[in-house]
This record gives structure tokens, sequence and C-alpha cells, in this order.
């Protein structure tokens, strides 16, 4: 396990992003996501890093104007998931996210963790709540809330509603976790929580996550990729990345001298 | 190992399959709903349409010029728009008059002067309170009010000045919008040169805000002239067979306000009469007169829209 | 901008220079200005309390006469006749069936359009669409009552046979399609309202336009789309001309939308037209219906408001 080289989850090749303005956020990147990994993203803000990590379940098409060039491709099956031909839908079943600030809907916890399964059309009530009460242990979050999931989720706490928001994107098994700066509208001991269980959840899936924190990239990624203005400037082990980065931009900002 | 992988790899494909299918069954539903929403907003016009195009079809015969040079007749194919016409025109007149000075006023002093406190917001609830109240209360009011309380009897003054009330709301909220829209930047140069508040708002806020007082007025008007229950309140005579005396006469001081106290009638007002005849023939009459009154509602709400998007497109800050 | 400096000034610096006299004008020309523009805004809480006075006014010479009891009870509303009765509830009736057809209308495709409208149409058909809804409400009602009478009945009675030339069902159907732009505009903004983030929360999950529209943007949107609805009552009870032409002039106590019965607004217009003499209990009769039709409205009004401005305050 310690030497073996992972196996590739997905990897980004060539991907160049315009928004419908015409701005080019993202330049030729290039990068590997290895599978039961976590892979941080870090970079002063506007580099592109959540522009990057958005492009995975394409959530770029939910705006018109927008455009990817390049590949993102997916295995085992080798999907490039950027393909016209392929539906963001599909990519968006195999890939979930979690959002910068806590989105939960205005619904139960019960079914906003359930919410997954119905829009997958799961009608069995039994595989529902089985598939709900796993997610929310996943999340670390049954003990809190198993006597009250008919609740409405807007009365749990910014940290508790984060981590519902986890269980609702890891009740649909996903392949990849997105992680879009998750902990950047929470309190320590929130965050902390929320770290503890992104390292546990990689036993089950691969996950990408876009921090504005360094010490978070350097506490929970296996690997991180450090991005300025749209390019990839440097990617590796994240022990590597921390103590012997091979370029000055990326000690700089690592140092805190920039960003 | 590589079996493991291989394994996996067939369940991943597997399960592709199946979520591909299950995609195109719920995307179908996407498009049938894309399909109801657009034929239920077509609905609305829909009916417009075939509304307009049935008022032209049963009122076609009517549509020669002594149809708006006649007055009433007991005859429906003899039978005109003329005491209608001028009726609606005097009418306007001031309910122009009333709600566009008031209105505007109105306008000004809640977005530029009226202070943060309990007296505002008494002033702001009651004028969205009028926007929602039934147009035949207004016609209540007027008949209590100037009919009879001011003893102005069923004229056209009274006509005017009630749907110069009802159309205030209308001139008021529109005053704000276009208001508002102006930056306080704009404000704090003209102090800056030593304006008082009085030149600010004439030379500045009014100047640059009237395109968007002009249309929410267009929409009010269009909204009165079409009005009829109101004016049915107050009692309007329906069989008028003269007109008001001229507003302008030859003989000094050329202008005359007796047309004010007269009797009259206005367009909708005709057309409901005539609906209300037993006698089918007089249902010609009305369709024609509704054909025309759609066609100036149209044309004015039209305006006010292209209006608005015109300043919406060339809107500086 | 202080009253009390204002006539310290003015006592005092008329004579100690031209300039300052010349402030002081200006200061009581500013002033005069902004009293005139305040009466004028002032006129809109004049015509509330000048309607509300109206109506109690002349009501109350009506209740001196018909007591509240038989008012609200009996089912009878004749006021005109020999043997006078005066029960609303024939009215209430009639208003309240025309209402629920109109409604039965304009919820379903109203709320459909809107959910299109918000979720569904390129910002293009956006375009086109809400203006030509716009150009629909500014249609005079009166032609709508035209419509409905004409047009709407006749193809009516080809379904059903037995369908009077008055009737509710023809009038609450027309109220309805005029209904459709409000609900449509007044749930777009509800719906328009709910942050991009929680759609995004359910595309992420994978979900459709449909699923994200009806599973998460409505209840999303609820209190916003029920106050449209509330709204659209007080315009459908409010509504004169249609019911007027269309739904017919007898008071009678029926909730049957097949039947021809008089609203509380048809009947105002129906004794207006007619040439009651000023202080008849007939004359007063029509502002005892209005204020039965104006506290309604406002009512429903309130309503309206308090819960779409809870919605907005929710975001």
């Amino acid at each position: 396990m310690i030497n073996a080289t992972p196996a590739l989850k997905a990897e980004s090749r060539d991907l160049n992003f315009f928004y419908s303005n015409g701005n080019q956020a993202l330049k030729s990147v290039n990068m590997p996501l290895y599978e039961n990994k976590i892979t941080a993203l870090i970079g002063p803000s506007g580099c592109g890093k959540s522009t990057f990590l958005r492009c995975f379940n394409r959530m770029h098409d939910l705006y018109p104007g927008n455009k990817y060039e390049g590949k993102i491709v997916m295995h085992p099956d080798n999907t490039n998931i950027l393909e016209a031909g392929v539906d963001p839908i599909e990519v968006r079943m195999r890939i979930s996210m979690v959002f910068q600030k806590p989105n939960p809907f205005p619904k139960s916890i019960f079914e906003n963790v359930a919410y997954g399964l119905r829009v997958r059309g799961e009608k069995n009530k039994r595989t529902v709540a089985d598939k709900v009460e796993e997610a929310l242990k996943g999340a670390a979050l049954w003990n809190e809330v198993k006597d009250r999931q008919q609740d409405l989720a807007f009365n749990l706490s910014g940290g508790q509603q984060q981590r519902l928001c986890i269980a609702r994107a890891l009740a649909t098994d996903p392949e990849i976790m997105l992680f879009d700066e998750p902990t950047s509208a929470l309190d320590p001991i929130a965050t902390a929580n929320i770290e503890e269980l992104m390292s546990e959840l990689k036993s089950k899936l691969t996950i990408l996550v876009v921090t504005h924190n360094m010490q978070q990239a350097a506490r929970v990624s296996d690997y991180t990729a450090y991005m300025y203005l749209g390019e990839m400037m440097e990617y590796g082990d994240t022990d590597t990345i921390f103590t012997r980065p091979t370029r000055k931009e990326t000690e700089d900002y690592i140092t805190g001298k920039f960003g | 190992m590589t079996t493991e992988t291989l394994k996996t790899k067939a369940s991943v494909l597997e399960n592709l399959v199946a979520v591909r299918a299950m995609i195109r069954r719920h995307k179908r539903n996407d498009v049938i709903f894309a399909a109801i929403g657009l034929i239920a907003l077509m609905l609305g016009l829909l009916t417009l349409l075939t509304l307009f195009i049935d008022l032209v079809m049963d009122g076609y015969p009517r549509f020669n010029l002594e149809f708006f040079s006649n007055f009433p007749s007991r005859r429906a194919a003899n039978a005109g728009l003329l005491s209608a016409w001028v009726g609606s025109l005097l009418v306007m007149a001031v309910t122009f008059l009333t709600a566009v000075p008031m209105g505007v006023a109105a306008g000004l002093y809640l977005e530029e002067y009226a202070p943060k406190n309990w007296f505002s917001d008494l002033i702001e609830i009651n004028v969205s309170n009028l926007a929602g109240v039934p147009s035949i209360i207004y016609g209540l009011l007027a008949l209590g009010l100037f009919v009879y309380g001011l003893g102005l009897g069923e004229s056209i003054l009274t006509a005017g000045l009630t749907l110069g009330l009802l159309t205030l709301p209308v001139v008021i909220v529109s005053t704000r919008e276009a208001i508002r829209g102006i930056p306080v930047a704009i404000r704090e140069a003209a102090y800056a040169v030593g304006a008082t508040k009085w030149q600010v708002v004439k030379d500045h806020v009014v100047k640059y805000s009237q395109g968007g007082i002009l249309t929410g007025v267009i929409i009010g008007m269009s909204r009165a002239i079409g009005e009829t229950a109101p004016i049915i309140t107050i009692g309007a005579l329906t069989f008028i067979a003269f007109l008001p005396p001229a507003p302008i006469t030859e003989v000094a001081p050329f202008i005359n306000f007796e047309w004010l106290s007269s009797g009259f009638t206005v367009l909708p007002i005709q057309m409901f009469n005539w609906l209300s005849r037993p006698d089918h023939a007089f249902h010609t009459n009305a369709a024609a007169t509704g054909a025309i009154i759609i066609l100036l509602t149209l044309l004015m709400n039209g305006t006010a829209i292209y209006l608005r998007y015109q300043i919406r497109k060339n809107i500086k800050w | 901008m202080n009253t009390a400096t204002n006539m310290q000034n003015q006592s005092t610096a008329l004579s100690i220079s031209p300039r300052l006299a010349k402030n002081v004008r200006r200061n009581i020309k500013e002033r005069v200005i902004e009293l005139i523009l305040m009466l004028a805004a002032l006129s809109a809480v004049f015509t509330t309390f000048a309607i509300v006075a109206i109506l109690l006014y002349e009501s109350l010479g009506f209740f001196k006469v018909v007591s509240l009891v038989e008012f609200f009870t009996s089912t009878e509303w004749t006021p005109l006749f020999e043997d006078a009765h005066y029960g609303i509830m024939p009215l209430v009736s009639g208003t309240l069936t025309t209402s629920a057809v109109a409604l039965a209308v304009a919820v379903p495709v109203g709320t459909i359009g809107a959910i299109y409208l918000s979720e569904f149409a390129s910002h293009k058909v956006r375009e086109i669409v809400k203006p030509m809804l716009e150009l629909l409400v500014g249609v005079p009602t009166i032609a709508f009552g035209y419509f409905a009478l004409l047009f709407i009945t006749p193809l009516l009675q080809k379904v059903f046979p037995e369908l009077p030339g008055f009737n509710m069902l023809s009038a609450g159907i027309v109220m309805g399609v005029m209904i459709v732009p409000y609900i449509a505009s007044v749930a777009e903004d509800a719906m328009r309202a709910v942050p991009m983030s929680m759609r995004e929360g359910s595309y992420a999950m994978g979900a459709t336009r449909f699923q994200t529209a009806i599973r998460v943007v409505t209840p999303a949107a609820v209190s916003g789309i029920v106050a449209a609805y509330i709204l659209a009552i007080s315009r459908a009870v409010g509504e004169t001309m249609v019911v007027a032409v269309a739904a017919g002039q007898q008071p009678i106590l029926t909730f049957n939308p097949m039947d021809g019965a008089a609203t509380i607004t048809a009947y105002i217009v129906q004794v207006a037209m007619g040439d009651l003499p000023h202080g008849s209990i007939g004359y007063q009769s029509i502002f005892a219906a209005g204020l039965v039709l104006f506290a309604l409205t406002l009512g429903f009004n309130i309503i309206g408001h308090v819960v779409r401005k809870k919605f907005r305050e929710q975001y």
C-alpha cells in the first residue's frame, strides 16, 4: 500500500476553460486524481481552483456560454466526461459535490439525504431508509439526528448542515466526491469534524478538495496541486509540496510571502 | 488485483448503462414539461388573439367613418361613437392633469424627501394598499364624495377625478422606480456645486427619470381609458346624443370650462350599453367598440413597454 | 434644515446683509416646495380614509334599517322589491363561486407558467413572453366580458346544452385567464428569489431541470407562490365587468357554477345603472355591499403581502 502506485481514478488532460464573457479561467491544466486518495487544490483566490473543481461535475453547464476544451477522463471506463455526447447528469450521478456554504434543501433531514435516491427514482422505502441511515452514519451525523430525522434541515447548526450535505452526497455511492472549500463557513471545531470525516471517507471513494487553508491541505491531503492564474504550477505528494517545493512561486505561497 | 479491477470496470460499465437509460427517461419529462409550460403561457395570448379576431369579425360592418361621426341611435346600423370618443378624450385630459402632477410629486416626496419614520410608512402602506383596491370601490368613493358630497354631479370632472385617483398609485410606483435608478453620485455632484435640494430634484432627478415616469404614465392612462366599473358606478348616463361645450371658444377668454360639468359617455360605457341590449344588432356595435378599445390599449401598452426597453438598453450608469 | 434656526435667521438676518436675506428666501422656497410634495403624497392617505369614511357613512344609514343579523344570515337579497330582504349571502356566494372557477383555471396554468419562465425558459424566450403577459394585463375587462358572454358561453353550451346564457362558469373561466399573468409574474418572482446555491445542490445530485424545479425550487418558494394565489383571489373577488356582463344579475344563493347569479360587484353595477334616489335604502345598499367587498379584498391583500414579505426575509 505504501509504495504501490495507486490506481488512477481520473485525470485532466490539457484542460482549458472559458467563461461566457470570454475570460480564459483554466490554461492547459493536466492533473491526475488517484483512487482512494485526497487531492487538495490550493492557490490564491481567483486562481481557477474552484473553476477547475466544477469542471469535474460539469457545473459550468448550468450557465449558458461557458466552454470547455480538452479532456477529463474517468477510469476505469476511460470516458471523457467533457465530451458533448456525455450527459452532465450522468457525470453528476457518478461524481457528487459538497459546496462552500452548506446548502440544504428546505426539506426534512431525512428527505435531504434521500434526495439523490429520489432523483434516481428509488421507490423502495426500506432501501431508502437504509441508505439514509448508512449515509448519515458515514457523515458522522447519525447519533445527533437519528431521533429527529423529520425536522427541517434549516434547524441544524452550520457544521451539522455541512455534514448533512456530505451525507446527501454520500447516499448515492459516488465514485468521486468534490469539496469546494467545505469548511470556509464553519468554526474550528466543525472544521476539525469535517476534516476527520474526509480522512475516513477516502477508504470508500476518491476526493478532490479546494481549500484556501494551507494547514488544511497539509493535514488531510495525500496529493497537493498549486494553481496560479489558471495554470497548474506544481503537483506532487503533499509532503513534498510542503517541504521541498520545486518552484519558487509555490514556496512563496506556502510560506505566506504572497497570497 | 487484476481480476478485482476488471470486475470493478464491468460493474461500473453495467451501472452506466442503467444510468443512461434512466436519464433518457427523466429527460423526457423535461421536454414534456417545457412544452406544457409554453402552452400554459400561450393560453393567455391565444385567448387575447381569439378575442381580438372575434371582435373584429363581429364588428366588421361598423368599421367606417360614420361609426366615428354618428351619435348613438335607436337603430344599431346608424349608432356611432362620436359622443363616446369625445367623452373619453375629455375625461382622459382631466385624469392626466390630476394623476400626473400629483403622482410625480408624491413619488418625488417619498423617494427624495420623506424621512424614515412612521409617517412615511403610513403613506407607503396606503399607496400599496390603494393599488389593490378594486376599481368599483373607487366608483363608490366618487359617487359618495364627488357626485353628492361635493355636488359635482355625473360630470366629466367627476369621472376624470375618479380615474385620476385610480391611476395615482400606478404613477407613484413608476415614478419611484424610475428615480431609484439614479445613482447617488449624480445627486452628490449637483450638491457639490451648491445646488439646493429642489434644484437637484428638478434639474437632475426629474430630468433623468422622465422616460421611466412617462412609461408609467402611459400604462396608467391605458388602464384608465378601458375602466368601466367606476364610471358606471358614478351613474354616467349611457345615451348621450350631444357633445359637451367646446373647451376652446372663438370669443375671449377663448377657454371655456363648462365642459367639465357636462354629462358624458366614454368608449367602454358605450360598449357595455350596447352589449346589454337584448337586440343583437347592437352587439355588432359593441364588438366594433371593443376592437377599437383593445387596439388603443395595446398600442399604448406596447409603446410603454418599448420605451422601457429602450431606456434599459441605453442606461448609462 | 432646522426650522427654529431658520426662523431666527429670518428675524435677525434681514437687517444684516442682503446675501443672508437671499438665503432665507431660498430656504423658505425649499420648505414650501417640500410641503407641496408632501401634500401630494398625503393624497394617498386621504384617498384611503375617504374610501373607508364614505363606505362606513353610507352603510351606517343602511344598517339603521337592516340588522347585522339579517344582513349576514338572510338567504335573500331583494332590496329593491316591495318585500325587501337584505341578506348579503347570495351575493357573496356568487362572488366566491366565480372566484373559485377563476382560480381553478388560473392557479394551475399560472403556476406552470411561472415554473416554466423561472426554470426552463431561455433569456430570449423570457424577454419575449413577459412583455406579452403585460399586454394581456392591460386589456380592458369589458372586452373580456364580451368574450365570456358571446364566445365562451356559446362554446360551453355545445358541451352542456342546458347551460343558461348567463352563467358563472363562463365568467369564471375568462376571469381565470385574465388572472394568469398575475399569478405567473408574482410566483416567478418568488422562484427567482430562491438562491442559486440551492439549485446547484440539486443539479450536483444529478437531478434534471424538472426534478430541480418541482422538488427543490417550488417547495423553497412556496410561501411566495401562496402569496401570488392570495393576491389573485383578491383580484377575482373585485373583478366587475366580466361578471356584470356574463354571470347574470339574479342574486341567488348557489355555489353551482352552471347557474347564473349576481356577484357583489355585479349588483353594484346593476343598481348604479338604474335611477335610485340619493339616500334611499337601495342607494345605501350598494355601499353596504361595497363595504363587504372592500373588507374581503383588503383582508386578502394584507394576508398576501404579509406572506410575501415573510418569504422575502427568508433569503
